[in-house]
């Protein structure tokens, strides 16, 4: 185990990669010369030149749809889009090509390539540069979405996205690039597809995911110290598929559910997750399934405004305790109880 | 039905000399240009022209098998109209009709191993790639013997056999992906090509001017090529493009570009060679193609926005007819041999349809069988009318 950054995981990664795999190839905006806007590709274009770290124009439809056709004919790119916010210049080359080639044909092309790019709000980016718009993504069969919260986690699913022969999208965020953790030195894919329970406990399952889960994790901790909870907590990982037994078998444990979410709450990744619970644990529910997501407007830019509108830890840590009390769970501030 | 290509084996060009070629010269010479399709692509992909050369005889049988292999298109999509009318196709069910001219001599220049993207009025190409006109007929009637088994219908061929990779529905989707199907072969070092047809329309969308310019930066080896009908469905093309000379727009990515007249096979096809060549070589080419489409839109367009006069100077521009006239008038064919030809064809294509309607529906069991190439947990296998979870709890 090494102790490193979520973006140095991202980097050697990519890097380890290049070096298995020659068919492995990265295109982007200013990822070479300018080594990427976030750092991530830092290097790999004096390593690797021209032909496999490729400046692109600034044409996401373009570079996007020529990555898709590369990987038909068995590349593997691995597409940088400087935030997710400008996915949506090329969502139809995401969603109505990368997406459908393969079924759309009854399976006779694949499509192995990856579309790297980081959401995330509070960066004070204003309102076309802080969207958390995953779940466009998630909607959408054919595709694979994944969102790692943990450096650890960030290199195991990018090497799985990397050797799978779909489409995946992959998730990462601005605030989660400096968070350091341990990474182990071997190459071990996760398993794309599940969820990761990353706290067990039996008084309430917390759920997340990205940045969200990082969050979760961290809260859950800190109330087990100073309030004696015992949280579960749930890292989703995999946003399509969403791996709802997971969920589920959580649930039958503490009877009630709080999702955490940096996306807008209606119709969100939180929805889906609610509404799972309501499916697959409805006998076991003692609370109805809480929300907590951002506000319903276009990011602001002003401080005050921005820090209203995106979830806190505080947000977060109420509604456990309102949770909690509607199923008459006492609270303990001197030991843990049941 | 058969097309002649030339074969895999003939000498290969090598690449890097071309591809030393100045953009900038092979641009200012396509602008110069109205129509000849040649001095452009000499200036990039200096290659000799075996077909001026050939022996009269050849050049009689190149005409004859264009000529069978048009009316066998014209009856063929003649035939897809009728079955859609009869209800054996659903969806959207464009043709080729007026085209036929073109689809060959594209298809003509192109090597067996080339790849073709191109949109959804695609039923010629596929036939003219070699594809199993049967599995073409199937997968309009959305059968399971269908070039994609039933899953993608008139707009979504596809055969990684013959390197038919995809006709696609969505305008200007294909371009990008062409695209970079050319710079995977440029990324190994292949001198496969890729042809990449759209229609006139498609040119005044993002994806044509980002696809151009990446070719143009990186060299790759693909030839656009516009299909000019002069109508989008019922919008001309003097209302659509500030450009209605779509080769002209070569020169703003400094690509050299040419125009040539659809209604002829042998002009398209020389036209398209030298094209393909000079992707060969490394050098990007826009080829735009005038036709006339001789129907509406889709077949259930009417085309009431042909004014008569429209309607009756189409006629004129029958491709299939034209070269009909031509065999005969140059004594390469009588009419009795040309009906004869017409009888067969006709009595093919009639054993095509029975062949699509005999083929049987997919499999309702197969639904779920092209949602991921890699397998993964937690897919979904759920059928509309079952809960998210079964009677075990199960997620499904």
């Amino acid at each position: 185990m090494t102790l490193m950054s979520y973006r140095q995981a991202l980097h050697d990664t990519l890097r380890s990669e290049m070096l298995r795999d020659e068919n492995v190839m990265l295109m982007g905006e200013e990822i070479g010369v300018f080594e990427g806007s976030y750092k991530i590709t830092a290097g790999l274009l004096a390593e690797f030149g021209e032909k496999r770290v490729r400046d692109t124009p600034i044409a996401e439809e373009g570079f996007t749809g020529a990555a898709i056709g590369a990987a038909m004919l068995g590349l593997r790119p691995v597409v940088e889009l400087m935030t997710i916010n400008f996915s949506l210049i090329a969502i139809d080359q995401i969603v109505n090509h990368a997406a459908k080639i393969y079924g759309m044909f009854g399976g006779q092309a694949k499509v192995p390539m990856v579309i790297r790019t980081p959401g995330g709000g509070g960066q004070q980016l204003g309102a076309t540069h802080s969207q958390n718009i995953e779940l466009y993504y998630a909607f959408v069969p054919g595709l694979k979405v994944v969102a790692p919260s943990t450096p650890a986690d960030a290199k195991a699913l990018l090497l799985a996205a990397i050797r799978d022969d779909d489409p995946v999208l992959f998730l990462e965020n601005l605030a989660l690039y400096n968070t350091k953790g341990e990474v182990p030195d071997h190459d071990e894919p996760a398993i794309i597809g599940k969820a990761k329970v990353t706290r067990e406990g039996h008084h309430l399952t917390l759920i997340g995911y990205s940045r969200m889960a990082y969050v979760a994790k961290k809260i859950a901790d800190q109330l087990a110290d100073t309030d004696h909870l015992d949280i579960e907590v749930i890292d989703l990982c995999s946003l399509r598929p969403l791996d709802r037994e997971t969920i589920i078998e959580s649930v039958k444990k503490t009877s009630c559910a709080v999702v955490v979410e940096d996306d807008w709450l209606t119709y969100g990744i939180g929805a889906e997750v609610a509404a799972t619970i309501s499916d697959g644990a409805f006998d076991y529910l003692d609370a109805p399934v809480r929300r907590v997501a951002m506000a319903e407007v276009p990011m602001p830019y002003a401080k005050s405004l921005e820090t209203a509108a995106l979830p806190s830890e505080d947000d977060i840590i109420q509604a456990i305790y309102q949770t909690l009390d509607a199923i008459g769970h006492r609270r303990s501030k001197t030991g843990p109880h049941d | 039905m058969t097309t002649k290509k030339p074969t895999a084996g003939t000498a290969r060009k090598a690449a890097a000399p071309a591809r030393a070629v100045k953009a900038s010269a092979a641009g200012k010479t396509a602008a110069k240009k109205t129509v000849a399709a040649k001095a452009p692509a000499k200036k990039a992909a200096p290659a000799k022209a075996p077909a001026k050369k050939a022996a009269p005889t050849k050049a009689k049988a190149q005409l004859l098998d264009f000529y069978r292999e048009m009316l066998f298109i014209r009856r063929f999509e003649e035939r897809a109209a009728r079955a859609y009318t009869q209800a054996f196709i659903g969806g959207y069910c464009h043709l080729n009709l007026g085209e036929e001219a073109a689809v060959v001599g594209l298809m003509d220049a192109l090597r067996p191993t080339d790849y073709l993207f191109t949109n959804y009025r695609e039923h010629g190409y596929a036939i003219a790639r070699n594809i199993d006109p049967n599995r073409i007929m199937a997968e309009l009637y959305g059968r399971a013997d269908g070039v994609s088994k039933g899953w993608g219908g008139s707009m979504h061929m596809f055969d990684m056999d013959h390197r038919l990779l995809g006709g696609y529905g969505i305008v200007g989707g294909q371009l990008p992906l062409a695209t970079g199907a050319a710079l995977a072969i440029d990324y190994r070092g292949g001198d496969d090509v890729v042809m990449c047809t759209m229609g006139e329309g498609t040119t005044n969308i993002g994806a044509f001017h980002e696809s151009l310019n990446i070719a143009e930066l990186w060299k790759l080896p693909v030839v656009f090529v516009v299909i000019n009908n002069f109508l989008g469905m019922g919008t001309k093309v003097e209302k659509s493009s500030a450009e209605p000379e779509i080769y002209r727009r070569g020169a703003a990515y400094r690509m050299p570009a040419a125009r040539v007249d659809g209604a002829d096979p042998v002009a398209v096809a020389e036209a398209a060679r030298i094209a393909v060549e000079s992707a060969r070589a490394g050098q990007p080419y826009l080829l735009e193609v005038t036709c006339h489409r001789l129907r509406g839109h889709s077949v259930v367009d009417p085309a009431k926005y042909r004014t008569p006069e429209e309607v009756e100077e189409l006629k004129l521009h029958d491709p299939v007819h034209n070269l009909a006239a031509q065999l005969v008038a140059q004594g390469l064919a009588d009419e009795a041999t040309l009906a004869h030809l017409d009888e067969q064809i006709l009595a093919r294509v009639e054993e095509i349809a029975a062949f699509a309607e005999a083929s049987p529906h997919p499999d309702v069991a197969t639904l779920f069988d092209y949602t991921y190439a890699t397998p993964v947990p937690n897919d979904s296998r759920r059928l509309p009318g079952q809960p998210l979870f079964d009677e075990n709890g199960n997620a499904q």
